[in-house]
């Protein structure tokens, strides 16, 4: 069987199980996983560029997807009444004072004589600069706080149109990436891991608490969408109309109308992206990358510069799950850092990557999709498979702790298949070539 | 007086927490530590591994309970303690046999045994959820505090009290216990001087004669052991809830990091580093200072470096620091 021909088959076969959702529970259930699945398999390519491509170890993937989560609010979200003249100017005058101090501090570090001097130079400017940020900042964040903390209390956004946000969210997650590799690099992998874990954390704290930002954890709701609201639709006489010579009801209708429109966006951006990663595996730089990953030493003598290499590439491959956080956020309408779990957004998007084939971009577009359907329907296979078993037993604790048990094979599944995938078949259902 | 009552505030809400949080951690690292020198890779599953065996002992702590069956002053844990480790040592061992071994044999690269060790997360995970659920369980029981705030109070006259918890207490003995054992057994028997001898190089170890697979078995019931205590005294002094235990993944990692991976001495300093630290940063100083100031002279605010909520982002800091200026650790640990 040519390689093709399975590629497709593989493809062929995700399309299937969702028309399956489709068709044995509601289509608008298997339009939910297809879009979220578009948007996982942008997050594998993203992990894919790096893991597959450079061999750079990152887990911190669910940080890097929450700060496009964060672009799309200020990019989109109208801006509050008031708060840039309350304490907008203080709170970026704040976080500038903080920037300076630590670019004094490394200037200090890298330009003064080694010695006492210097230790003490730089701990001076640091306390310093501490206590004066926290002087211009908090004032001016507990200003912005007061306005309306009922239903705003945050800065607001640029009221930009929300499509806006998807290459910002990109722009926010590289800068952050920026920031940690020029630390984290070119030490050792696990160290990396380290680093991008607890970056990823960090950020999340940040979002959870810096109310003034993006509300903490009383959320942001109400995002504007690139698609129209289904109750548009509804009244709109044309649009039921239609609907009706299709058989359909208006509700249902505009509901699958209004997935599609979010898949047919997700599609393009996807689409562009493979390309591009295409297209980047297949060009001298690409090919440099590889080698640089199975042989850093020779490639090194080569005269690569293998830290700036890496860089370049951990960059571009957090912007791309930037974007790819930027999106989910659209689609879901509102910004919950709560829900920001790593195990949802790092270590099962390194399954993705996994199953469906590192170094290979189609194997992890092909993880995204067949992984996220996955990942949905354990819980009512779970269910099901859960009260089949015991269907036998007499009712009981042991059965109804086995019957709420069940929602939580998702995590073992997830665990088991990529440990017989690692096993196995080592190189994915996709190999690189 | 009042410098009296600042250090006694002083001790009571930062020095006496940060001693059994640092123990805690100690212990956690320990275990990282130990699998980073023997088996040569950073365990990702630890905290879901301190998890399962906190999760062993819980059940078996409310089996007892249901017989009857305590301590007296003590919390029942402690009885059931030796079972959850023997519980973990056996699920260890058998994710031993059934995953790692495979990738031991084929000298695997590091990172891949790491995204093994993800995978062995998740089941690990999905195991605590499905056995003991996601929710929080408090399971200490006997006497709450060694000495209250209010008998303290009582004995010294002082304004303020200080409280010593049982669960601290015990917490500290326990690490210390612990430790000396784990280090009598490094220093002092056949065994631990072998695995001491494999972790520093393998294949001089090999040509000794010492066996590989038993260094390794040994190697996971410590680690089983250290992790099931750890997360015990760590449930006993807040709560259990298996995702807390996954979080505790970060701070443990800068421990054994901040330390020097691969050294158990490192390993325990860094987690008092990294414990000291996280408490005095993220506590409130104005009560101390305004004890500890002359009239007047106390500050406004609360004085607090960085809300309880950035504790994280402490560790991490600290851990980034010590990458920066000395990658090996304080301890001279590996650096691959």
């Amino acid at each position: 069987m040519n390689e093709m021909v399975k590629n497709t088959g593989l493809f062929a076969l995700v399309a299937l199980l969702i028309v399956i959702t489709g068709v044995m529970q509601s289509w608008n259930t298997a339009l939910l996983i297809l879009n979220m699945g578009l948007i996982s398999a942008i997050m594998a390519l993203g992990v894919n560029l790096q893991w597959g491509f450079a061999g750079l170890f990152n887990v911190g993937v669910m940080g890097f997807v929450a700060l496009g989560g964060l672009a799309a609010v200020l990019v989109s979200m109208p801006p509050t009444q008031g708060a840039w003249a309350a304490g907008g100017f203080g709170v970026i005058a704040g976080l500038v004072m903080g920037a300076v101090t630590i670019v004094l501090a490394v200037l200090a570090y890298s330009r003064m004589p080694k010695g006492n001097m210097r230790v003490l130079v730089m701990l001076v400017i640091l306390i310093g600069g501490f206590f004066l940020y926290r002087s211009v900042f908090d004032p001016a964040v507990e200003a912005i706080e007061a306005i309306n903390p009922a239903s705003s209390g945050n800065i607001g956004g640029l009221g930009l149109p929300v499509l806006m946000a998807w290459p910002v969210g990109g722009l926010l997650a590289a800068g952050a990436a920026w920031i940690i590799g020029k630390t984290a690099l070119g030490l050792r992998s696990d160290y990396l891991a380290i680093a991008t874990l607890g970056i990823a954390e960090i950020i999340i704290a940040v979002l959870k608490n810096e109310d003034w930002l993006a509300r903490g954890v009383k959320n942001v709701v109400g995002l504007p969408r690139p698609v129209p609201l289904e109750v548009d639709l509804q009244r709109d006489p044309e649009f039921v109309e239609r609907a009706a010579s299709f058989g359909m009801d208006a509700v249902t209708a505009s509901t699958i109308y209004v997935k599609l429109e979010y898949a047919a966006l997700f599609t393009v951006v996807l689409v562009i992206l493979l390309w591009m990663a295409q297209k980047a595996l297949k060009s001298p730089w690409g090919r440099m990358m590889r080698a640089i990953r199975d042989n850093e030493v020779a490639a090194e003598a080569m005269g690569k510069d293998v830290t700036r290499r890496h860089l370049q590439i951990f960059v571009l491959g957090s912007a791309i799950c930037g974007i790819a956080g930027a999106m989910m956020t659209t689609l879901d309408g509102q910004l919950t850092p709560g829900t920001y779990q790593p195990l949802r957004f790092t270590f099962l998007v390194w399954v993705m990557v996994i199953v469906g084939g590192s170094g290979n971009n189609f194997g992890a577009v092909l993880g995204g999709l067949l992984i996220w359907l996955l990942w949905v329907q354990v819980e009512p296979i779970g269910l099901w498979l859960m009260s089949t078993l015991t269907s036998g037993m007499s009712d009981g604790a042991l059965k109804s702790h086995l019957m709420d048990s069940a929602a939580h094979m998702r995590l073992f599944t997830m665990g088991l298949i990529l440990l017989l995938v690692l096993r196995f078949s080592p190189r994915g259902l996709i190999p690189e070539k | 007086m009042d410098l009296l009552n600042a250090i006694i505030t002083l001790t009571n809400f930062v020095i006496v927490p940060a001693i059994a949080y640092g123990s805690q951690l100690a212990l956690g690292a320990l275990g990282v530590t130990l699998i980073y020198g023997i088996l040569r890779f950073s365990n990702f599953a630890h905290g879901d591994t301190m998890a399962f065996g906190t999760m062993v002992t819980i059940l078996f702590t409310w089996l007892f309970q249901s017989w009857g069956i305590s301590l007296g002053v003590f919390p029942t844990a402690l009885l059931a303690l030796p079972f959850g480790i023997a519980g973990c040592a056996l699920f260890v061992l058998l994710t031993d046999r059934a995953v790692y071994r495979f990738y031991r044999e084929q000298k695997a690269k590091p990172v891949i045994l790491v995204i093994v060790s993800m995978g062995v997360m998740f089941i690990m995970n999905g195991v605590v959820r499905f056995i003991i659920g996601p929710d929080d369980h408090a399971f200490g029981d006997g006497e709450r505090f060694i000495i209250s705030a209010r008998t303290f109070r009582a004995l010294t006259g002082l304004e303020e009290g200080l409280a010593i918890r049982t669960s601290t207490g015990i917490t500290v003995i326990t690490a210390v216990i612990v430790v000396a054992l784990l280090f009598w057994f490094l220093n002092k028997t056949r065994t631990g001087k072998s695995m001491r001898a494999y972790s520093d190089n393998e294949d001089l170890a090999l040509l000794s004669g010492i066996n590989p697979e038993k260094v390794v078995m040994v190697t996971w019931i410590i680690v089983a052991a250290l992790a099931t205590v750890a997360g015990t005294l760590y449930g006993l002094d807040k709560s259990f809830k298996a995702f807390t235990y996954f979080q505790l993944l970060l701070p443990i990692f800068a421990s054994a990091i901040v330390g020097g991976l691969g050294s158990p001495v490192g390993a325990i300093a860094g987690g008092f580093v990294i414990a000291f630290s996280e408490v005095t940063i993220t506590y409130a100083w104005k009560k101390v200072l305004v004890y500890a100031l002359p009239d007047g002279m106390g500050p406004d605010g609360l004085v607090q470096l960085l809300s309880t909520d950035y504790k994280f982002a402490v560790s991490f800091i600290i851990l980034l620091v010590v990458l920066l200026f000395r990658p090996t650790g304080l301890f001279k640990g590996k650096s691959v």
